[in-house]
């Protein structure tokens, strides 16, 4: 098993250094059981795991988006490692079990925890990879990783252990051409949209753009960056035609219906509550009113809408 | 039975006596081992505040405080206070003081109302770092206290990074909106929202681009008045949210004007005013 052949170093290390580490190596080792994600090789070479459509919590240890990897002729790139350093383990062994080939790069598509804090698993070993983002993640990551450890073990308990912020040493400020051997990833940073720090990979050799949390399909669309910007990268990525698309949480297979989707569910919270500020509406009021029409078409929506309706209302109280 | 407020008012020697009184406060806050029983905070800034004073806690009949369960957004909870007592009884809520005990500033706010206030009714958006409790606690103007308190669930408020774009954030700060809920009635409460946009920065959050902490600056004292006579006074801190915004009310009994005076922790002031009139929509 190669947890347990990972780990007597990391006992080491742990003794060493930091209980933390300890444990976070006998939790791997535990978790590590469960052996490498499933994947699903969605076109030659590029394989996704599906999260789960859940908040991150002890059960699920932070396994609540897709995450995967592109295999090209020399080596791989990983795009997003998941929720928790044991989701980012599970994920490197099944990058071993899928090729011999080395990890060159992994990419965060942006901040958020059930994207990065998969990073430690692969920082380990001789040939470290580069670890790449948009140009704002790094910052990005420095202003809330403290709170983002904190929530995570809250909420995973110590199956976090050992989980770590680990920002790009190669940042995209517009966009950036990486070569794994005979398969060129285009990477393209957003203007602030989903977040501050939105990035896409996009594989010409089968066209499939790995969009992230730029397109939500199932799951509630999260404003965390700002709603009049996401609407206008959305205008810019109806102009794309990918032959594929890898959403950061749930699957679609039609590009332009999801984008329709998300675009109705964002009008919807944009319209109602600038209805809502004008009527004099508080934003207690305005988070019991707005968008519950939009209830039924997504998953999550209790756990997200109302937030998302919080950082409309801040984000339009000023527009005028 | 010690009536003075309780944070420092003057404008001169305060930053430096408010900062003392924020390091008291936090050393009382972090000094409770991890693993000290929730009430312990609660009881330590009971005693700081009140003394042994009495405090009724079942007093939905005075106090009610709504705040959701669970917080949306941990940098922008709203929180709703209001009071029962209606001015025209012998007594009148005069202070509500706004404790979230795991804040790294527990005392978050202290209103002052009068009785040209109508109603000692509040509505803010604060800033919550963990799960805590939260306490709205009124002092009425014979000194007695009642107590209103629940549960809220959230986290990194006061740590969080400031709204997502800075530069249009400094290129206003200062700008205020006071309007009010017309149509204006007189000799009834009228409600009121005050708007400063200020990035109330709490000192805990780190700057994205520099990667340094902001320094913290903040609104500090708020000070609303019609026809010169004082509606509204609040002692805060960065306990609100950036953007503070404030709902409460007033009784005009004649056409006048509704000023807002507001200084920062850099000392830096910025006032608003607008015209009431029977029967208009002031803004």
């Amino acid at each position: 098993m190669p947890g347990i052949r990972h780990c007597p170093g990391r006992i080491v290390f742990g003794t060493l250094c930091h209980l933390a580490v300890t444990v976070s190596c006998v939790a791997t080792l535990a978790w590590a059981e469960d052996g490498p994600l499933p994947m699903r090789e969605v076109a030659p070479g590029i394989h996704v795991h599906s999260g789960r459509q859940e908040t991150a919590d002890a059960g699920n240890r932070g396994d609540i988006a897709n995450i995967g990897f592109i295999v090209g002729e020399h080596c791989v790139a990983v795009v997003d490692t998941g929720g928790s350093i044991l989701i980012g383990e599970r994920l490197r062994l099944a990058v071993q079990a899928a090729t011999p080939r080395p990890i060159c790069y992994v990419i965060n598509t942006h901040m958020h925890p059930d994207h990065v804090f998969g990073n430690a698993a692969f920082r380990q070993g001789s040939a470290a990879p580069v670890f790449v983002g948009h140009a704002r993640l790094g910052a990005a990551l420095a202003a809330r990783g403290g709170n983002y450890r904190r929530a995570l073990l809250r909420d995973a308990g110590e199956a976090a252990a050992g989980s770590e912020i680990i920002p790009p040493t190669l940042e995209v400020t517009t966009t950036l051409e990486l070569d794994l051997g005979g398969r060129k990833l285009q990477l393209r940073a957003w203007p602030t949209a989903h977040t501050d720090n939105d990035l896409t990979v996009f594989d010409e050799t089968t066209g499939t753009l790995w969009v992230s949390d730029l397109l939500f399909a199932g799951h509630t669309p999260v404003v965390d960056g700002s709603l009049r910007g996401w609407l206008g990268v959305m205008a810019e990525m109806a102009r794309l035609e990918p032959r594929r698309f890898v959403c950061g949480h749930g699957d679609a297979k039609d590009w332009h219906a999801a984008l329709a989707g998300q675009e109705r569910y964002l009008r919807v919270l944009l319209t109602e509550t600038r209805a809502a500020i004008k009527a004099g509406k508080t934003l207690a009021q305005a988070v019991d009113s707005v968008g519950h029409s939009e209830k039924d078409r997504w998953l999550l929506f209790d756990e997200f809408h109302r937030r998302n309706v919080t950082a409309v209302y801040a984000e339009l109280e000023w527009e005028d | 039975m010690n009536r003075e407020p309780v944070l420092p008012a003057g404008p001169t020697t305060t930053f430096r006596s408010w900062c003392q009184w924020l390091c008291a406060l936090l050393v009382l806050a972090f000094a409770a081992p991890a693993c000290a029983a929730d009430d312990e905070i609660w009881t330590r800034i009971r005693t700081g505040l009140f003394a042994d004073r009495p405090i009724a806690e079942q007093a939905d009949q005075i106090i009610q405080l709504s705040v959701p369960v669970r917080a949306e957004d941990a940098a922008t909870v709203p929180i709703g206070i209001r009071t029962l007592l209606r001015p025209d009884a012998n007594v009148f809520v005069e202070k509500i003081y706004l404790v979230i005990d795991k804040n790294p500033s527990p005392l978050g706010a202290v209103f002052t109302f009068t009785p040209e206030s109508g109603r000692a009714d509040l509505e803010t958006r604060v800033r919550i770092e963990d799960y805590t409790m939260v306490r709205a606690i009124a002092e009425l103007s014979d000194g007695r206290l009642y107590m209103a308190s629940r549960f809220v669930k959230a986290s990194g408020g006061c740590s969080a990074p400031a709204g997502k774009d800075q530069e249009a954030a400094r290129a206003r700060l200062g700008r205020m909106k006071l309007r009010v809920d017309g149509p204006v009635v007189y000799g009834q409460p009228n409600l009121a929202q005050l708007m400063i946009s200020h990035p109330n920065n709490s000192g805990l959050a780190m700057d994205q681009l520099t990667r340094l902490y902001v320094p913290a600056r903040f609104v500090r004292r708020i000070d609303v008045t019609y026809g010169g006579k004082r509606v509204m006074a609040a002692e805060v801190d960065f306990t609100i949210s950036e953007n503070p915004n404030f709902r409460f009310h007033f009784v005009p009994r004649a056409d006048g004007e509704l000023k807002a005076e507001v200084l920062d922790s850099n000392d830096v002031r910025f006032e608003s005013s607008v015209a009431v009139r029977e029967g208009t929509v002031p803004n």
